[in-house]
């Protein structure tokens, strides 16, 4: 039979019963995404060749893993969560193996890093220069090796529009920075290469690193390195709060319980030890970090390690200071000053693996 | 297919585990519940009727054997007592049919076709006789459809047989209310018998001599070939028998007809044969003569054949729109005709032309984005635009003609009502374009002492709203914004003053929001709009609900405001305050005034910013005073409970809202939660009632409150799961069980593996809904995505179910993974069954994931790669398959890890269906990709 003829009228499309529905089964699949992506963001245990992993730490998490959960967290705590996110290059104060093979290098843009958490497209009138993504929407990119996450970052971060100027979506303008693999022609290039921001040395990437673990179990390598001279950074030599080079060099230790003074690594250096009445009379506090300048006694070393430090307290350092410097900081500032790590030394590197691979190698006899 | 059936009683939540049952899945009545014929049956019952009264009576007692026999003799006396006025004689009667019946199917069915067919008998009695044995062979619901059908298949073809040539029979019979109720038993018997390639020559035996019939016999057969087109789908008919039909169908509608009976008959069945006319549609002549003969028709003297025959112009208008520019301008003329000055029967359906018209092409525009290409199925003629300088003053003139209380009568329907509807689709269908001929005949008429005058010109302006351009439409509406306030407030007549107030809603609908550059509502008017909104609430209930309605939009208007501050928040106070009193009206059952309060109220809620959550937090223990208030009413009539439950269903959707705008915020949240006890406690109340919509609405609410409360939630688990499982049983409002199904995720996501203890019932009863043939189809994906949502929360403990889940996984896989030839609405079902399957298996292999009891899920891992596959290899799949599949593959390698790694490399989805997806157009799809690439390259590189 014909059907009715009436139709809907001065009624509004959608019903807001359906519309109630509809928002349910909205906010339902968006939280079964979400756990579904979160459950994609554990890193999988599974490793043919080997057990298991021990169960992560109490601190670790997956709350605590999640950026997502994160991006939520204010102030204070905010401030610690990201800051133990941000991958803290090591200094370079000896050239790595096997350069040209297994490491990236870019020129490293002057300015301060930060981590950048954007949701749904929108950040919160300048130009961020990209470097490093650690997760991306769908999944983290903890777990994955540098040379995934740079391949990532370059195409996901044109898709989105974030290259494009500044929007009423993103006042801020994302670009990533050129990457090279860091065998004699691209260190080159990202050493004298024009670039579009102001550079500050060198940042050294190994490939195979993941992100959270830039130092790996064991203690060895670094796996993100940062270098420079006076060709490629303005601030070779650190300065004071006023911008001078102050005549000695000067570091930032932390005093602990037992009156130690030693560096940010894990596990730290100890640069020297204060008296406890030294402690009261400066009216410092265990986990207080210190200023000192280096004096004309200099570092001295044996067999490698740091034997003393000719350590002068200048007074406590700026609150805005999150971290005692590293090791490998004031190692390197030290041999900027004595002894600096050159770009030919690095150059040379290269040069030395790549005329060993052209040895014939050695055979071993069996016969 | 696992194919041992179980149908359970009640298992307890305690021994499912145990229990070796084995499931069937039943999820496409269409594929998977194939009518069989019952040869076996056919044979057993091949004896004579009377024969088989005896054999079958045998068994039975000697007064139940003379019970049938007496009965089939007083067949005529209890037909005519069963429509007694005395309701105890009525009784009586439906109980001796209900026992025949039940002793003896095959001969009370012949009773009862032999009394139709028989012209001594009464007619009242030969009438109930047809409709009896109608309802013996078809029913609404799907599932009894299927049992009446497989009942007819396997009757002994005799007794078939004979009942047959009674119906055919009857088509002679003096008596019209005989001979219609015998159309319409043949068409049943017929939707059930041609499909199986049944009763071949009925078609024949109808047309046969048709044109040496009398009169009143052709009229009876060629509206019974009409009820067997309506019945039977195109494809069970072969080309030389439609040909035939539709040849006697449009010679019956010819003018050289001179019976009006044998005409409209004639002209009806028309419209249900135009289904089966594909091809003569295609052929020039043929269509020229249908088109011309259906023309002609609408200008018979005889009105219900000028209806008919415009009733089949409004079906030929969307079966075959790309047909009808030859005829589009004779069309227009008989339309504007009829319109003008035919009765409103016929100008309704002349009206209707035009809206049909503008469906297909608002369809066909929106679907090509306006540029129609060369690979396109429809072009897009422009009908509408070719018509509308005189189409738009046709339907004007229609406006003037409204019914004085139309906006009181919920049903309601005349040609300004009409005509009206059909501007506002004509102005969605042409844009821009509408406007310039509307405008002056609203200057004309806006300002006129007659009522009707203005309420024309009003509703023509709120018609045009949607469609044209912003651009065109803002500067008319800022002029025109502070005419239609003051006319709210002073219009004297009450339907000026509804469509004054439905038209400010349109203009905040439209033309207010934050995609639109100019704003029409500012600093400089928001205050005297809401004004005059609120003040006009408290005006008559038609007028109050449309203030309401207009107040839903303006609040809309601002969602996207953020969590900063939003225009509203001054007023916030004063229109909740405002809405609550709607809610108390005495009248506020009269128009959906009550529902469009609370509606409103809802979207202000939705619309409202962190300013003003605190006031949406104190609106909790009002609404929630309201809800118990309804719970303890007691002594109600039905009527009263009906609307109880209404009311109930209301406040559920309310705080449903609220729940979900203020748990979404982490603050709110927090002071939220001290209610959660006593509206917990609430909903469950609610479930005591027997309204399917309040169950719904307090369902949905709960699924709120998980998500809101998370693992806390377990404390309500002990009470709260006996409804939990109601609502997966409740197979007859499969609304409120998809609802459930969905709060059954939300509380796996808030309860993770808290949850545990109540998965055996939860998935006893997910695979019973899944095993079931009378829950509609569109529950079951949801089902399967369930499974995943409960493997994603209890991880390797779903290992016991998964000897359930995945042989039906499997076999539902199986059956969408090939539908070639299905229709859009088969391929759309399809598409969703899969994604369900998909994101079972999503949840389940990552459930699993770095578990000790990952190797549980090899032996599935070649199905799995398979499916997706044949996913791959169908070509079919949408774009949210495509995502959801390539992520399983994903999941799949990221779980089974190196052990899948061969598996993986040899199927086609991890090369050729990944490296699409890779590169797809939808970053979603390529997102998941990239995922699946990496988690695959971990597979694959131990």
């Amino acid at each position: 039979a014909p059907h009715d003829l009436r139709r809907p009228f001065k009624r509004a499309a959608i019903s807001d019963q359906q519309r109630r529905r509809e928002l349910s089964l909205q906010r339902q699949a968006q939280h079964r995404r979400d756990a579904q992506h979160q459950a994609r963001c554990l890193a999988s245990f599974l490793n043919p060749h080997s057990e298991p992993e021990p169960e992560p730490e109490p601190e670790d998490s997956p709350k605590e893993l999640d950026v997502r959960h994160a991006s939520k967290l204010k102030g204070a705590e905010a401030r610690k969560w990201f800051a133990r996110q941000l991958m803290l290059p090591e200094w370079m104060i000896d050239v790595p193996d096997q350069l040209p093979q297994d490491w990236y290098v870019f020129a490293r843009p002057a300015g301060k890093r930060c981590f950048v958490v954007s949701s749904n497209g929108t950040t919160a009138d300048q130009t961020y220069y990209v470097i490093d993504m650690v997760c991306w929407r769908e999944y983290s990119l903890y777990d994955c090796t540098a040379e995934f996450r740079f391949f990532w970052l370059s195409s996901k971060l044109a898709e989105t529009g974030a290259c494009d100027p500044p929007s009423q979506y993103h006042r801020y303008r994302f670009s990533p920075v050129p990457v090279y693999n860091c065998d004699q022609a691209g260190l080159s290039a990202a050493y004298t290469g024009a670039v579009p921001y102001v550079k500050d040395g060198l940042l050294f990437y190994n490939k195979y690193d993941l992100f959270f673990c830039s130092v790996d179990n064991a203690g060895n390598a670094p796996l993100a390195l940062v270098w420079k001279d006076e060709n490629c950074s303005q601030y070779v030599i650190d300065t004071d709060s006023k911008g001078q080079v102050p005549s000695q060099q000067q570091v930032v230790l932390e005093l602990q319980d037992n009156g130690n003074l030693s560096t940010s690594d894990d596990p730290p250096v100890v640069f020297g030890c204060l008296d406890q009445a030294f402690i009261e009379q400066a009216e410092s506090r265990s986990g207080n970090l210190l200023r000192f300048a280096i004096g004309d006694g200099g570092l001295s070393f044996v067999d490698g390690k740091l034997e003393k430090a000719d350590l002068h307290y200048l007074g406590k350092s700026n609150r805005a200071r999150a971290f005692a410097d590293s090791y490998s900081k004031v190692m390197f500032q030290y041999m900027a000053r004595h002894s600096p790590l050159r770009i030919d030394d690095l150059l040379a590197s290269i040069n030395s693996l790549s005329d060993q691979e052209n040895k014939p190698s050695d055979v071993e006899m069996v016969g | 297919m696992i194919t041992a059936i179980i149908i359970l009683g009640r298992t307890t939540a305690t021994h499912t585990h145990t229990a070796t049952l084995h499931w069937r899945l039943c999820l496409l009545p269409t594929l998977s519940a194939r009518v069989s014929d019952s040869p076996l049956l056919s044979s057993f019952f091949f004896v004579s009727l009377i024969g088989f009264l005896i054999t079958r009576s045998l068994a039975r007692s000697p007064s139940q054997l003379a019970n049938s026999i007496q009965m089939a003799m007083e067949v005529t006396q209890v037909l005519l007592n069963a429509q007694a006025v005395d309701g105890t004689v009525r009784k009586q009667a439906e109980e001796n049919l209900k026992q025949f019946q039940e002793q003896n199917l095959p001969s009370f069915l012949f009773s009862l076709a032999g009394e139709l067919s028989n012209d001594d008998k009464p007619v009242e009695s030969r009438k109930l006789a047809g409709l009896i044995l109608k309802n013996a062979l078809d029913a609404k619901e799907q599932h009894r459809k299927l049992e009446l059908v497989q009942r007819w298949l396997s009757l002994d073809p005799s007794v078939k047989t004979q009942i047959k040539a009674c119906l055919l029979k009857t088509l002679s019979s003096p008596a019209l209310d005989a001979r219609s109720t015998a159309s319409q038993v043949i068409a049943k018997v017929a939707g059930i018998e041609l499909p199986h390639k049944q009763w071949p020559e009925l078609i024949g035996s109808l047309l046969s001599n048709i044109h040496q019939l009398p009169g009143n016999t052709r009229q009876a057969t060629l509206e019974t070939l009409g009820y067997i087109c309506e019945e039977v789908s195109p494809d069970a008919v072969e080309q030389d028998h439609v040909n035939k039909i539709l040849t006697a169908v449009v010679q019956g509608m010819n003018s050289s007809e001179s019976n009006n009976d044998v005409r409209l008959a004639a002209t009806r069945a028309l419209y249900n044969a135009l289904g089966f006319a594909q091809a003569n549609f295609s052929n020039d002549m043929e269509r020229d003569y249908i088109m011309r003969v259906v023309c002609e028709a609408t200008l018979s003297p005889e009105l219900r054949i000028r209806q008919a025959a415009f009733e089949c112009l409004v079906a030929i208008s969307s079966t075959y729109y790309e047909k009808l520019a030859p005829y589009i301008h004779d069309i227009f003329n008989i339309t504007a005709k009829a319109v003008k000055e035919d009765d409103e029967p016929v100008a309704l359906q002349a009206i209707e032309f035009w809206s049909s018209i503008c469906d297909e092409e608002i369809d066909i525009l929106e679907e090509y984005g306006g540029d129609f290409t060369g690979d396109s199925d429809v072009p897009c003629f422009y009908f509408v635009k070719q018509a509308l300088p005189v189409l738009v003053p046709m339907l004007l003139e229609t406006l003037l003609k409204q019914d004085e209380d139309q906006d009181q009568d919920e049903g309601a329907w005349n040609i300004a009502m009409a005509g009206g509807t059909c501007l506002g689709l004509v102005a969605r269908t042409v844009g821009d374009d509408v406007v310039p001929l509307v405008m002056p005949f609203i200057e004309e008429n806006i300002t006129k002492p007659d009522w009707r005058q203005r309420e024309a010109a009003t509703y023509a302006f709120g018609s045009i709203l949607e469609g044209p351009s912003p651009d065109k439409l803002i500067p008319l509406v800022n002029i025109a914004l502070n005419f239609m306030l003051t006319a709210l407030m002073n219009d004297p007549n009450n339907h000026v003053k509804d469509t004054t107030a439905w038209t400010l809603g349109r203009m905040f609908e439209f033309l207010h929001g934050s995609a639109l550059e100019t704003p029409i509502i500012t600093q400089a008017n928001i205050q005297q709009i809401i004004n005059v909104l609120l003040q006009s609430m408290k005006d008559v209930p038609n007028v109050a609900e449309k203030a309401c309605g207009a107040l839903y939009f303006l609040a809309q208007g601002y969602e996207d405001a953020g969590s900063s501050s939003s225009p509203l928040t001054p007023f916030f106070q004063e229109i909740v305050q405002a809405l609550l009193t709607v809610t108390h009206r005495e009248d506020a059952g009269e128009s959906r005034l009550r529902t469009a309060a609370y509606e409103t109220l809802n979207e202000v809620v939705r619309c409202s910013t962190d300013e003003t959550a605190s006031m949406v937090l104190q609106l909790i223990p009002v609404i929630m005073m309201e809800l118990h208030q309804t719970l303890e009413a007691q002594k109600l009539s039905s009527d009263e409970r009906e609307k109880q439950n209404e009311l109930q269903g209301l406040l559920c959707g309310c705080l449903q809202v609220i729940i979900q705008k203020l748990g979404s915020s982490e603050q709110s949240r927090y002071v939220f939660m001290q209610y959660a006890d006593q509206m917990m406690a609430l909903f469950l109340r609610v479930f005591a009632s027997r309204s399917a919509t309040a169950h719904e609405e307090a369902m949905l609410a709960i699924g709120a409150l998980a998500y809101a409360t998370g693992a806390d939630f377990v404390k309500y688990m002990p009470e709260f799961y006996r409804y939990l499982e109601m609502g997966l049983q409740n197979f007859e409002d499969y609304q409120v069980c998809a609802i459930t199904v969905g709060v059954v995720g939300d509380i796996c996501r808030a309860l993770e593996d808290k949850i545990l203890p109540y998965c055996d019932g939860i998935m006893t009863q997910l695979l019973k809904d899944l095993s079931s043939n009378q829950l509609h189809r569109s529950v079951k994906p949801p089902i399967f995505s369930c499974f995943g949502d409960i493997a994603l929360a209890i991880g390797e403990n779903f290992e016991k179910y998964l000897i359930y889940a995945m042989p039906m996984l499997q076999s539902a896989a199986e059956l969408s993974a090939h539908i070639s030839g299905a229709d859009d609405d088969m391929l759309e079902y399809t598409n969703s069954l899969r994604n369900g399957i998909l994101e079972a298996y999503s949840g389940i292999f990552q459930g699993f994931k770095g578990s000790s009891k990952t190797q549980l899920l090899m032996p599935f891992a070649p199905h799995v790669l398979q499916f997706l596959d044949s996913l791959y290899m169908e070509k079919d799949m949408d774009d949210a398959v495509s995502k959801t599949a390539i992520g399983v593959l994903g999941d799949l390698a990221d779980t089974l890890g190196s052990n899948a790694g061969s598996l993986i490399q040899q199927s086609v989805s991890s090369k050729d269906f990944l490296s699409e997806c890779l590169s797809s157009d939808d970053h979603l799809i390529r997102e998941s990709a990239e995922w699946a690439k990496l988690a695959i390259s971990r597979a694959i590189s131990f």
